[in-house]
């Protein structure tokens, strides 16, 4: 396993992307916040302790249509109930010999971009890794949506729209070379776009929230992958949930 | 009444901050259970998969545009291309795809 400074540093370079994606999502986040009354550091405050992006998108709805505390945090529950998932999955991921406290530290930003890549890393994952990663995407995200609530709408949408999917680039170069080593693989990921894109038209499905879409399609899915082609021990006991 | 736009925010982050930092700290130990294993190896490709398509076409100012960049990426990643080839790549090739058709 590589040390703990060249981690960092691999995931500082990784993290550029998610800097640049983010950056453009939350400046449409602040243009929003600026919309509903929110001030320049009351929309910074609400980014560096949230990172969320749809969460915060239906925050800004609630909080103007005077929802109580309690709609908020079941919403919230409801919207972010994929890094539950996402969490579990990170669990197996991360060295066993990461103490309790890296735990906690790694729990405040899984993302789906930090998470998609933290567990993109060959064998079991070093947290400082996902601190690198970090160290690019809290900034990027807490800096965007300040600069959208001051500025307003500056940016060509054309220039947001392409930056934005920075973020799609990532994913799928995380998850296309393994599927090139795997036909499973492949063929799952292959189904798995399939499914969603089919399900985004299907009426009364399309109108659930896409988290609760994306919770569903990877219950069904996974666990049907998990039954028809579990894993191998051995496969999987030296290079354990390597991409 | 009036509600304090901080507490909100702390409510939020804090439910956020369980949901994602419960299974993390809880499930500590290695899980034998080849059928959960198998589970949890395959919820990252299939999330990320679920997120890629259709997000991709409708996330961009055109369908066309989205698929272009998504062919770009998915070329350049079999290639084995880096990660931030790969992405800057995308971002590239949508913003010109959308250059010439949106103008």
């Amino acid at each position: 396993m590589m040390n703990n400074k060249t981690c960092y540093m691999k995931g500082l370079q990784d993290g550029v992307p998610i800097f640049l994606g983010y950056l453009a999502v939350s400046f449409t986040l602040g243009i929003a916040a600026k919309k509903v009354g929110f001030t320049p550091f009351q929309a910074t405050i609400m980014s560096l302790t949230n990172n969320t992006s749809a969460g915060q998108f239906a925050a800004l709805g609630l909080i103007t249509s005077g929802a109580t505390y309690l709609e908020m945090a079941i919403t919230q529950l409801v919207i972010n109930l994929r890094y539950f998932l996402m969490s579990c999955s990170l669990s197996q991921k991360v060295d066993a010999k990461a103490s309790f406290f890296h735990r906690l530290l790694i729990g405040f930003n899984v993302t789906d971009e930090v998470f998609g890549l933290s567990i993109g890393v060959d064998g079991y994952l070093n947290p400082a890794y996902t601190y690198g990663l970090s160290t690019m995407s809290i900034p990027g995200w807490a800096l965007g949506t300040c600069l959208g609530t001051i500025s307003g709408n500056v940016l060509p949408p054309r220039v947001l729209s392409a930056m934005g999917v920075a973020l799609y680039g990532m994913f799928i170069a995380v998850i296309i070379p393994p599927a090139k080593k795997s036909r499973v693989l492949a063929g799952i990921i292959v189904v798995s776009m399939v499914a969603s894109f089919l399900v985004s038209y299907v009426p009364g499905i399309r109108d659930i929230s896409l988290g609760f879409r994306i919770i569903i399609l990877t219950v069904v899915i996974a666990g049907l992958a998990a039954v028809l082609f579990p894993i191998p021990i051995n496969a999987t006991k030296e290079n354990p949930y390597a991409a | 009444m009036q509600r304090n736009i901080y507490i909100y925010i702390l409510i939020m982050a804090a439910v956020t901050y369980l949901i994602r930092t419960l299974p993390l700290t809880l499930i500590r130990r290695e899980i034998k259970n080849p059928l959960v294993r198998s589970f949890l190896y395959y919820v990252p490709y299939v999330t990320l998969a679920v997120m890629i398509f259709p997000g991709v076409l409708t996330d961009t100012n055109t369908y066309v545009s989205g698929l272009l960049g998504f062919g770009t990426a998915v070329w350049l990643a079999w290639q084995g291309k880096s990660l931030i080839k790969v992405a800057i790549g995308m971002c590239f090739v949508v913003f010109v795809a959308e250059l010439m058709l949106v103008g």
